[in-house]
């Protein structure tokens, strides 16, 4: 199996969010990055897996600047066999699925897994864009996947159950929690991952056709306000004129 | 156009995924001490004042994130309960094993990680972060046990213990301090007698980490002509025991014992063939004393860290007390001593990844750092108040340790002297 995942790096979850003075961009300054979770704990594992059940290769796949070499790093140091980063700043969803799809167009990837999405922007949509551009299926929110043969049986938990369907490689994968267990990387893995390729490839030409105009925050928590149990007037009062919502 | 290759749609309905028969005490009591451990949140975070993360390589960051991560995960969630009951969480051996920590500056082919020093110091600050027991677990395996035994050991006893060291499937001790001999371990009485093809081992070692768990102990003893040779001396040996020492204060996750040799027949394959004196010894307390000065940095870290929440969460005065001057006061000098011993460190790991780090260098860091962690935890002790005395917050606990640390590998004192001996010339010991 040739196996393709596509990591992302996003801020730490404890980190404090900040924008740019003009609100156009995230501000990075004092923020420590991670690998998405849902890429590295497993899109990332579920391939490495199957490599050892079946044989096989996985790649990892970024696009970003040198900042991301470190991520991809350590995508080699927990097994990845080769890193691909693609020269430039991810604008959008739509500049990173053309730029990977441009990569693996012609690879011959059995699978292309990824998180269902990233825990910056939330987008979720770069898997079905990979899916459209590669002509490939793609089954989101996988939380287990069997492979027999060629064929894949993929559960993914649905409101209420779980949705199980086959699907035949090549696919696009979107991997939730349940998929794999994070694996952390050991020392021997980081001295080894030294020695892995990591190729750096010029970026697609790419016209943006979604722009930010403007992040916000959502406006801050004001606190606990504690009421008399005794007082339900000042309750009624609280909801009515301060909250607005009777 | 995407050509769609489902062929079976399936739906399972799962009503319910979770049952807990209370028929079952120990189900139940099983999923408390989860919610206790889940309720655990490990919040730490790295602090850098000075960017010293830009003087480290791609690696030693990796390394530090890949330990910092287990500890979240196997460290944080178990530390206190284990604590709190004086009892080793032996089953972090393994793990310790698979990250790498047990001798990740030897080379790969005698069970190590083929990393350098500042590696090793990162993986050792990070451990130390979690509890200085665990970090013990890990610095008495490499530093004590393996190193001695790659440094001085023959070929043969290379191949027979090292990997299994390194993979965790033998656990390792150091046998150099005696009940009568802690400073001065010169004067131990703990000696060997030529019988042949073997040696007659007798005597007892003092206040020996992992000892009453270990397969094998690094033990140094004297021969017939008074001179200190070192040994590997396998557990279950007739006339070897190790009783665990029991009331301790300090280092509660982490097992110590004794070490007693009545009579023990080590075949002369066993001693390590070259090495003499008390440099044998010194070199490793030197190796682990590195690591310590490390780690001492970790526990001071995690002080400052839980300080630091908490100043700006606990409110008194209807403020968060991080604004009153006296705690402002408290913070930044932590946050100051923390930058200092990080310099310090990361100089003397970088003397140390060109061989150049002095014996008495690394002596004046393990001083300073956790004399530096001592203090500093002192202090985050008094600004959680009340809270800091529970295993609600890991302050106390690192108090606690770091008084044995404090002590062990060269008391403070005795670590005065070496700097005091080092910049007189003149020795304060004779």
């Amino acid at each position: 199996m040739k196996i393709l995942v596509c990591v992302s790096k996003t801020p730490e979850t404890t980190a404090k969010i900040a924008f740019s003075a003009d609100g156009k961009s995230f501000s990075s300054a004092g923020v420590n990055f991670i690998m998405n979770p849902y890429d590295e704990w497993y899109a990332l594992v579920r391939a490495l897996e199957v490599k050892e059940q079946v044989g096989g290769e996985v790649i990892i796949i970024s696009v970003g600047g040198t900042d991301y070499d470190t991520i991809l790093r350590k995508g080699l140091a927990i097994g990845a066999d080769k890193a691909v980063r693609v020269d430039a700043e991810p604008v959008s969803s739509g500049m990173v699925s053309a730029q990977i799809a441009d990569y693996a167009k012609d690879q011959g990837f059995d699978m292309v897994l990824l998180g269902k999405e990233t825990i910056d922007y939330n987008g979720s949509e770069v898997g079905s864009m990979l899916g459209e551009l590669l002509s490939m299926p793609f089954v989101s929110y996988a939380s287990k996947m069997d492979l027999q043969g060629n064929t894949a049986t993929i559960y993914r938990d649905i409101e209420g159950g779980e949705e199980i369907l086959e699907v035949d490689t090549p696919f696009v994968l979107s991997a939730a929690k349940g998929l794999a267990e994070q694996r952390i990387p050991n020392m021997r893995g980081i001295m080894m991952a030294k020695s892995k390729p990591l190729e750096v490839r010029p970026a697609l030409n790419y016209e943006p056709k979604v722009e930010v105009v403007a992040f916000s925050l959502p406006p801050a928590k004001s606190g606990v306000h504690l009421v008399d149990p005794d007082d339900m007037d000042e309750l009624v009062r609280l909801l009515h004129e301060e909250s607005k919502v009777i | 156009m995407v050509s769609t290759t489902f062929r079976k749609f399936q739906f399972n309905i799962q009503p319910s995924t979770f049952n807990i028969s209370p028929a079952s005490p120990t189900f139940a009591g099983k999923i408390v001490q989860h919610m206790k451990s889940a309720n655990r949140v490990d919040k730490y975070q790295h602090h850098d004042y000075y960017l010293m993360d830009e003087l480290l390589d791609e690696e030693h960051l990796l390394a530090r994130a890949a330990v910092r991560d287990w500890v979240k995960s196997e460290v944080t969630p178990i530390i206190e309960d284990y604590a709190d009951r004086a009892e080793c969480p032996t089953h972090l051996f393994k793990g310790l094993a698979e990250i790498g920590a047990f001798g990740p500056s030897l080379p790969v082919e005698y069970g190590g990680g083929g990393m350098d020093e500042m590696a090793y110091g990162v993986i050792m600050q990070e451990l130390e972060r979690g509890d200085s027991g665990i970090r013990s677990m890990a610095s008495v395996q490499g530093s004590l046990v393996m190193y001695p035994i790659f440094r001085f050991g023959s070929g043969e006893q290379r191949k027979k213990y090292l990997p299994k060291l390194g993979s965790g499937d033998f656990i390792g001790c150091f046998g150099l301090t005696e009940p009568d001999y802690g400073s001065n371990p010169a004067g131990m009485v703990t000696n060997i007698k030529d019988d042949g093809d073997a040696y007659i081992l007798n005597g007892a070692k003092m206040w020996i980490t992992n000892s009453p768990v270990a397969d094998l102990a690094v033990v140094w003893a004297k021969d017939e002509e008074g001179v200190v040779r070192g040994m590997v001396v396998e557990a279950g040996s007739p006339g070897f025991s190790a009783p665990e020492i029991h009331g301790k204060w300090s280092l509660r996750a982490s097992i110590t014992g004794e070490l007693i040799f009545e009579d023990v027949r080590v075949p002369k394959s066993q001693v390590f063939p070259e090495i003499r004196g008390m440099k044998g010894p010194l070199s490793c307390l030197s190796k682990a004393r590195y690591g310590i000065a490390w780690g001492a940095l970790g526990a001071a870290l995690d002080c400052y860290d839980s300080a630091l929440r908490y100043s700006q969460e606990r409110i008194q005065f209807d403020r968060p007390i991080g604004q009153f001057q006296l705690t402002q006061k408290k913070l930044a000098e932590m946050i100051t001593e923390i930058t200092k011993a990080q310099l310090l460190t990361w100089r003397l790991g970088t003397l140390a990844n060109k061989g150049k780090a002095s014996p008495a260098q690394i002596s004046m860091a393990k001083r300073n750092n956790v004399h530096t962690a001592l203090t500093i935890a002192r202090e985050a002790r008094q600004i959680h108040g009340g809270m800091g005395i529970t295993n609600e917050y890991p302050v106390m606990r690192h108090m606690m340790n770091l008084e044995t640390v404090l002590t062990y590998e060269g008391t403070h004192d005795i670590h005065l002297l070496i700097t005091g001996y080092d910049v007189t010339g003149l020795n304060a010991f004779s």
